[in-house]
């Protein structure tokens, strides 16, 4: 285990708490009606991502997905600003222009979410290849999941990240399923890791549940991209609790089991996590509620920011195509 | 005659095809639920060898079509939002579109393209798109686009029997939309277009969801006297130009309406032809609405205000009669 500040440590649980909420707050927004479009998220993942941008600084870059809350949050985002953007209004991150699946702040390193699946590891590949032209000590991180490894995209950008050793770290997402299609029906190896292989770059596969393991890995391998020796796979192994968008049960689509669902749960990184913390007197039960009260506040604080802030003007739909106009 | 949604017609038109043909298989991604529930059922009457649900993957879905078509197949593979056709592109444009010609004639792709375009839902600019214009411009590709439960029906037994690479789109707003269907499964034949409403004052061409917006229009049109034809081409390509011109000679008055970006629309291309084939009928220019050209925003006022509506129907219209 190596050394890490508390001050990280708390930072990592205060995220990962904050996705929690944000994405319990969504879900319920989303069933009242609140929330157009689609919602696709996170629960279960919330390691993945702040196991990995505990390694970041603002000037280094992320690409994610569809499914991007979590990322996004882990990144540093502003949560009354995303609420704002899911809510389709001015102060969102998007202006309103995006939504959920197009959340982007480059001032902290998002470079964007992607609703095609797949997409964001060209986008990533050439954010580290940027890094290397431009002579920055930079790395990106490209999330993408289970289903993305199987597009074509993910085998030409690790081939290229390989050969030109950029310095991009490929961190799958892998929650078993990609919208309703098994992972394992669809992955080729058991591993995803495993694919690592195939480009010549080093590749781990860790538990996606265990926030200080995909530290450790994701330390190791943003590391090796800083000091140019190229791009590595980490293969985080998780499990999203709710369905691929909220809403997909009243469609008739059930594809996992209850069991399986209640296995997964038992695997919670937060209480996880909140034992290490308390076994290192960093957390005890009092300052958790603290905790979970203060974030819970500040969804509230966010949600009511979002719902009081303006819609767009419908004119406002020609700004912004090109820049420096048409 | 029977009536059922959208969504069932098209499913029952697989089904009918499948049952015919054993040549005759599907794949695409969560085609055993199928998005809206168009597929849903069928892997359980034929099975996961005819029934396929693949990985996200597009260009392999794609181009496996045009393979197994090359082998003696008859794939329906689905694309599910024309969005994710441009990661299928160099299969549906320069494979797909081109072997049969290229090989001099030597084979035939009988491949059926299903995808989902439309806007209306807040799925923001990578799942609302009209690219139909982009297929059409494809020689070799056949581009059909229903607007009721029975042309869906008809037409997806045609698109399955033709020979061809047919791009078959599905608004994704008319999936719950419910009509009467024939009683017995037949096919619609490719290149027919329909007169949904009679009308002497104005000819409205319409495609997809448009279709509706325009007999909305013309109810309202026909309270202040006017009364408009409306004409679904259903087939894009090959267009059925006769029954569109032989209306506009009757009228002397055409809107079109879609809901692609103006710029660029395959309306583009069909208001040419009427400039260059029937400038004699015409007593007003061509009358063109399209989406605002711009990509399509999230923000629900930002959507409805990009889409074309009833109203700019009934403005165009009014302009020019």
């Amino acid at each position: 285990m190596a050394e890490i500040s508390e001050e990280k440590l708390l930072w990592m649980y205060r995220r990962m708490v904050t996705i929690r909420n944000f994405e319990e707050k969504a879900s319920e927004l989303f069933y009242k009606g609140e929330l157009p479009g689609f919602v696709h998220l996170s629960l279960g993942q919330e390691a993945v991502p702040v196991g990995t941008c505990a390694n970041l600084t603002d000037q280094d870059h992320i690409t994610s997905t569809h499914r991007g809350h979590g990322d996004i949050i882990a990144k540093g985002a502003d949560v009354k600003r995303m609420f704002a953007e899911l809510y389709g209004r001015t102060t969102g991150y998007c202006k309103g222009f995006g939504g959920s699946m197009h959340i982007c702040d480059y001032s902290i390193g998002i470079i964007g979410a992607n609703g095609i699946v797949g997409a964001g590891l060209p986008i990533a590949t050439g954010s580290a290849l940027a890094q290397k032209v431009l002579g920055t000590n930079n790395v990106t991180i490209c999330f993408f999941g289970d289903g993305a490894s199987n597009q074509g995209t993910f085998h030409e950008s690790v081939n290229i990240a390989s050969i030109w050793k950029l310095p991009a770290v490929y961190v799958c997402e892998n929650n078993q399923y990609a919208v309703s299609t098994p992972a394992a029906y669809s992955v080729s190896v058991r591993d995803i890791s495993e694919r690592a292989k195939a480009y010549g770059i080093p590749g781990v596969t860790v538990d996606g549940c265990d926030v200080m393991a995909v530290y450790e890995a994701t330390k190791e391998a943003i590391g090796r991209a800083r000091r140019g020796e190229g791009p590595s796979l980490i293969e985080c192994k998780t499990y999203r609790w709710h369905g691929h968008f909220e809403g997909e049960e009243a469609l008739g689509w059930t594809y996992r089991s209850k069991e399986e669902i209640e296995e997964w749960k038992k695997k919670d990184p937060i209480p996880k996590f909140e034992n290490e913390l308390k076994s290192r007197n960093i957390l005890d039960d009092e300052k958790i509620k603290a905790i979970w009260d203060e974030i819970k506040n500040e969804i509230e604080e966010a949600v009511k920011f979002a719902k009081e802030s303006p819609l767009p003007e419908p004119e406002d739909v020609l700004k912004n195509i090109y820049a420096g106009g048409e | 005659m029977r009536k059922m949604n959208f969504a069932q017609a098209i499913n029952e038109g697989i089904k009918n095809e499948m049952r015919r043909d054993p040549n005759v298989f599907l794949m695409g991604e969560d085609v055993k639920f199928g998005v809206f529930g168009v597929t849903a059922g069928l892997i359980d009457e034929f099975g996961e060898e005819r029934v396929r649900d693949t990985p996200i993957t597009e260009e392999a879905i794609a181009g496996g079509a045009v393979g197994a078509a090359a082998a003696g197949s008859r794939p329906i593979a689905e694309i599910m939002f024309i969005d994710f056709s441009t990661v299928a592109m160099d299969q549906i444009v320069n494979q797909a579109a081109k072997m049969r010609y290229m090989f001099g004639g030597k084979i035939k792709l009988p491949i059926t393209f299903r995808t989902m375009a439309g806007a209306g839902i807040s799925a923001a600019a990578q799942h609302s798109q009209s690219l139909e214009a982009w297929f059409t411009h494809v020689p070799g590709l056949k581009v059909v686009f229903p607007a009721t439960p029975k042309d869906a029906l008809g037409l997806i037994i045609s698109s399955i029997r033709d020979d061809n690479p047919v791009l078959f789109i599905e608004h994704k707003l008319l999936y719950a939309t419910e009509g009467e269907v024939p009683d017995e499964n037949e096919p619609i034949p490719l290149g027919v277009a329909d007169v949904k409403r009679p009308g002497k004052d104005v000819t409205i061409v319409a495609t997809g969801f448009m279709v509706h917006k325009a007999l909305q229009a013309s109810e309202e049109l026909s309270k202040e006297g006017v009364e408009a034809e409306v004409v679904d081409p259903r087939t894009l390509f090959p267009l059925d130009k006769e029954t569109i011109y032989n209306s506009i000679k009757k009228t002397h008055k055409v809107v079109l309406v879609t809901e692609e970006v103006k710029r660029g629309a395959w309306s583009g291309e069909l208001a040419a032809d009427i400039a260059e084939e029937v400038f004699d009928s015409l007593k007003a220019p061509v009358k063109r609405i399209g989406a605002l050209n711009t990509p399509i925003p999230f923000s629900a006022p930002l959507e409805k205000y990009v889409i074309p509506n009833e109203v700019d129907i009934i403005n165009a219209v009014k302009s020019i009669v």
